[in-house]
């Protein structure tokens, strides 16, 4: 147990020394968690709507005003239909709204400016959810556990299995295989501890400062970023930590495969971070994309992850909604981890 | 104490690339025995399989009696490894790396401090300073402090002194004298030829072959009697007109002269007549004692003429 204990403080010293990194790692999900939260927002707030009204009544006068009290639209104004399309192209108004009289019954029109397909449907979903209620119309749209569309519920998940990879693999192959180049692991090796000894002290303090750091994120994503918050997070912390291992075995594993720093960065960030980042679901629905991207996408423990932050976090489900994804995790976990300690041992 | 040393057709080669070829060698227990070759030449192949961090492909060593790949466990308690690279954490301080390797071996820095405190001396006065800011020398001492603070019975050291200046060196030498006087079997390589005459036996190898061994004095005994020192104003053209003659068998540079090696017919002073003659008039030619170097050169030469 001894040597066991001045491992974690000899790790932990050469984290706490690097003053920089340190800052990088604390102060990163803080920021990206700010930037994906709030800056880089795909919610859709100030739509300019102008109307286009056949024969003013009671009923559109009600309509009208309902999109004039929407806190989401700005109400530009009435039009005529040859105007109309001109305030879109020159982008003075983002959509229309036609409001029909067919023998005294109202049907609606909404056209919008689709030059940017995702806020398009956006726009519409809000239209139709302002004007929702007062039509006989078929159109209504609830949008659950995130009735806002607010990009926080959608980020925070993604960046928490972002910053895990980053933090966990990538800092841990980097350590290891600096003192492989150093010299000082052959030093190790040849001392009498054994192999899996050497690994887990590299790993435990690493898994501490993951901790702090889900500590950071979990308080800033139910106080600052408004995640609901229920005794869910108890199951949220439990992923979390099965995919902070799956992290650390996957830099334990990229440490045994290379054999200098910046190639343990290069593999780090190019084969787990970008994969991450465009194949899990953060910022591309998985369902559109292509057949063989979506397969490949199941072997990326992220993919999994996000899914179940998802449903545990915004939708606030129970944790047996999550099981699949959770033994999916665990299975890599052990695999991972199984090789990784096995080619350790090769080392000799 | 049985602190042996036992290689027996040790072979191991990288791909095609061969490191050792059928080595052997035998080092009495308390012995300094130094391993004296080139860059390349294996000697930190030798030392891998040693500390148990590689296995040969042929060929068995043991050390203690214990062999080194069925016993390894039992052979890293009892060595003292001290590779190339000095491996420290440049980021600890001075105590902070003593005391970590101290505590991979179980042991208190205090119960063994006897056997570094020559060494540990001059270090004592900053324990913490960071290893990173510490000169060569001290780097060195402080790597073999760490080395030696479980009290091995045998210490391997590759390449000590590469990269440390000479007053270092030279201190360095005198305490493996101070280690070797406790009974600790030394094995040491280097690259420097001076310092081979420091060992008590040596070994020279060279491309995975060992050429020769024996004492510095019984090596230095075996070389040619017919070795000269050559001088002139103008050395290459004096380099050039030697190694053109019939009796000399070989010529280098050796530090600021020419070394000859003549064959049995070689007279300095006939030599030194045609040298002049042939537009060297200031070539002076005058015996000289040969040294590790010497041997090793022809012994290299021997090796590429066969």
């Amino acid at each position: 147990m001894g040597i066991f204990r001045s491992l974690v403080i000899k790790e932990t010293l050469h984290v706490v020394r690097d003053k920089r990194t340190v800052l990088i790692t604390l102060l990163m999900p803080l920021v990206l968690l700010v930037l994906f939260g709030f800056a880089i927002s795909t919610e859709v707030n100030n739509i300019r709507v102008v109307a286009i009204v056949d024969r003013h009544t009671q009923e559109t006068r009600q309509m009208l005003q309902q999109l004039i009290v929407n806190e989401y639209l700005t109400f530009e104004g009435l039009t005529v239909h040859s105007e109309v399309e001109q305030l879109l192209k020159t982008g003075k108004a983002d959509a229309a709204v036609y409001l029909h009289d067919d023998n005294g019954k109202i049907s609606s029109q909404i056209v919008v400016d689709a030059s940017n397909p995702n806020l398009a449907q956006t726009y519409a979903v809000y239209i139709q959810g302002a004007m929702a209620g007062n039509l006989d119309g078929p159109v209504l749209t609830h949008t659950l556990y995130n009735p806002q569309l607010k990009s926080a519920y959608n980020f925070v998940p993604g960046v928490m299995g972002m910053i895990f990879i980053l933090v966990c693999a990538i800092m841990t192959s980097v350590s290891i295989v600096s003192e492989k180049q150093s010299g000082t692991m052959s030093l190790l090796i040849v001392s009498p501890i054994k192999p899996r000894t050497i690994i887990f002290g590299k790993l435990v303090p690493y898994f501490i400062l993951s901790c702090i750091l889900l500590a950071i994120m979990l308080t800033m994503s139910y106080t600052l970023l408004d995640l609901p918050f229920s005794a869910n997070f108890l199951n949220v912390v439990l992923i979390t930590l099965v995919y902070i291992i799956l992290a650390l075995s996957i830099g334990l594993l990229v440490s045994t495969l290379v054999d200098t720093q910046v190639s343990a960065l290069l593999v780090s960030a190019v084969i787990f971070m970008l994969p991450v980042i465009l194949l899990s679901g953060m910022i591309f629905p998985i369902d559109n994309m292509p057949r063989v991207l979506q397969w490949f996408s199941c072997i990326i423990p992220a993919r999994w992850y996000i899914e179940a932050m998802r449903k545990l976090m915004v939708q606030d489900l129970a944790l047996s909604y999550v099981w699949s994804e959770l033994v999916i995790l665990a299975g890599m976990t052990g695999g991972v981890l199984g090789i990784a300690v096995k080619k350790f041992n090769n080392i000799r | 104490m049985n602190n042996t040393i036992e290689i027996n057709n040790l072979s191991k080669s990288y791909g095609k690339l061969v490191a050792l070829d059928d080595i052997s060698l035998s080092i009495k227990s308390g012995e300094l025995f130094g391993l004296l070759g080139p860059d390349g030449a294996g000697k930190t192949t030798l030392f891998k399989i040693l500390s148990t961090l590689m296995v040969p492909d042929k060929g068995s060593a043991s050390m203690c009696g214990l062999d080194v790949v069925k016993d390894y466990r039992q052979i890293r308690l009892r060595i003292g490894y001290m590779p190339e690279k000095f491996s420290l954490y440049q980021d600890m301080t001075v105590m902070e790396n003593l005391r970590f390797y101290a505590s991979l071996f179980g042991v208190s820095i205090k119960d063994n401090f006897d056997l570094i405190a020559p060494i540990f001396g001059q270090l004592e006065k900053f324990p913490n300073r960071f290893a990173g800011n510490l000169s060569g020398g001290m780097k060195q001492k402080l790597a073999l402090s760490c080395a030696l603070i479980h009290r091995p019975d045998i210490l391997l050291l590759d390449e000590p002194t590469t990269g440390v200046d000479a007053v270092s060196r030279d201190e360095f030498w005198q305490m493996l004298g101070g280690l070797k006087e406790k009974g600790i079997t030394i094995l040491v390589s280097t690259s420097y030829m001076d310092e081979a005459t420091r060992c008590e036996r040596l070994a020279m190898i060279n491309s995975g072959h060992i050429l020769k061994i024996g004492t510095p004095t019984e090596l230095v005994a075996e070389l040619d009697e017919n070795l000269y020192n050559a001088v002139a104003k103008d050395m290459f053209k004096l380099l050039t007109l030697l190694q053109k003659m019939p009796e000399v068998l070989n010529c280098y540079t050796f530090g600021a002269t020419l070394h000859v090696v003549g064959s049995n017919d070689f007279n300095p002073r006939k030599v030194t007549a045609q040298l002049v003659s042939e537009g060297i008039p200031d070539a002076k030619i005058y015996p000289a004692k040969g040294d590790i170097e010497d041997l090793f050169i022809k012994l290299m030469e021997n090796t590429a003429n066969e």
